[in-house]
């Protein structure tokens, strides 16, 4: 029992709360506000776990772009009814039984995880000089599981596709109608101009430094998509038209450049998706920038939703 | 018990509140907010599994670890098509809860 796991087990509780907080809450708001701080919990529980990558991640997409998603919708619904009946108690209780079947399953599985846990961090290590890259979890992403990566970025985009066929055929190829505020306030106004500069510096050298150190295109990207955002919703920029040719351009740029290589392999080294011997780290660098940029593009696009109206000539 | 079991036990828990607010929010919005607990409570459990295999060298295993960061972004991607099914639900039909009650769409 050292002061580190009383540290731990305060912030297991206080993440706890905050989950079944947003929960039980009742209105939509503080819900969605609760959630995204149970996001910043969840990235400092991350960064215990040694974890660093993945508490990036998680505070960039889980505190920052979900809730800024779910609010933008929960703004929209503002309007319309809540609806009227309840679901009665006894199904609560019987849904809340089964609920805590499955956790204290689950809790029994982690009580008797193997004392010998299985590992490939050796086989990641023993290969880790070869390709260049100081980052394990970056050398997984982009080298030993590539292909994961690349079907990731497909599945961003097919998201986006998904989401733009649900325009009203009028306003297809317009400006989508992110609001999240009525009348952005001045405080708003005056943040959306102080940190972008800042926000593109710290998403660049996190893109930058993704190789060797923890980070990469993901986080970076997702820290440009939030400053975008940010100059949407202060309305500083409109929102771009979604047929506008430099915006499909940056959506493609970057899984289409990883494809580029993945088939650039076949010829140069022995199979898809591999790097020539010495080339590996140049390569993975083009391929992070590209996507870098798409993963920015295509994060605000999805938040900012589907089309909604032509833009004003 | 260490600190990697407590947070295991604190997912298994996450995903059991999670699924709770799932089942029992007749409001859509909530119920893809609770989906994502759940799914964040399924995330830590790997993240268990990851520090559970440090080895040679590395504070955790980075294989659950890049896995994870794929599975964010992939239930990011999945949360912002449902909120885009959504808002566009309730344009159609001025509904936001999803109920056996209701009269088909177009009616």
């Amino acid at each position: 029992m050292t002061i580190y796991f009383g540290f731990d087990a305060g912030l297991a509780a206080l993440l706890l709360a905050m989950a079944t907080c947003s929960i039980v809450a009742r209105a939509s708001f503080a819900a969605i506000v609760l959630f995204m701080i149970y996001g910043l919990l969840l990235a400092i529980v991350w960064v215990r776990l040694s974890a660093v990558d993945v508490a990036l991640t998680e505070t960039a997409i889980g505190g920052g772009v979900t809730g800024v998603l779910l609010l933008g919708a929960a703004a929209r619904l503002r309007k319309s009814n809540p609806p009227a009946g309840e679901i009665d108690l006894s199904l609560r209780i019987w849904a809340g039984l089964l609920c805590l079947l499955t956790a204290a399953g689950l809790a029994i599985v982690v009580f008797f995880l193997p004392d010998e846990a299985p590992t490939l961090a050796p086989q990641v290590q023993e290969n880790l000089a070869e390709n260049g890259l100081g980052n394990p979890v970056a050398a997984v992403l982009f080298v030993y599981r590539a292909l994961d990566t690349l079907l990731e970025k497909v599945v961003l985009l097919l998201a986006l596709v998904g989401v733009w066929s649900l325009a009203k055929d009028q306003a297809w190829g317009g400006v989508p109608g992110l609001q999240v505020y009525e009348q952005p306030s001045r405080i708003l106004v005056f943040l959306a101009q102080l940190l972008p500069p800042i926000g593109l510096v710290v998403g660049i050298y996190m893109c930058w430094a993704g190789a060797n150190y923890p980070g990469g295109a993901f986080q970076g990207g997702s820290i440009l998509a939030a400053m975008w955002l940010l100059v949407m919703m202060a309305r500083l920029r409109p929102a771009p038209a979604i047929a506008a040719p430099w915006v499909r351009l940056l959506l493609v740029v970057g899984p289409a450049a990883f494809l580029a290589i993945g088939f650039l392999g076949f010829v140069a080294a022995d199979s898809f998706l591999a790097y020539p011997e010495g080339y590996a780290k140049p390569l993975i660098i083009v391929v992070e920038v590209a996507l870098t940029l798409s993963i920015g593009v295509t994060l605000a696009l999805l938040v900012a939703g589907a089309p909604e109206r032509m833009p004003q000539q | 018990m260490s600190s990697a079991a407590l947070f295991g036990y604190c997912g298994a828990a996450l995903v059991g509140v999670g699924l709770f607010g799932l089942v029992t929010h007749p409001e859509v919005l909530r119920k893809i907010l609770a989906f994502n607990l759940l799914g964040s409570g399924v995330f830590l459990l790997f993240g268990v599994i990851a520090r559970r295999g440090a080895a040679a060298g590395l504070a955790a295993d980075p294989v659950p670890q890049a896995l994870v960061i794929t599975g964010i972004v992939v239930a990011f991607s999945a949360t912002a098509m449902a909120v885009a099914l959504l808002v566009r639900l309730n344009q159609a039909t001025g509904q936001v809860a999803m109920s056996t009650d209701d009269p088909p769409l177009g009616q």
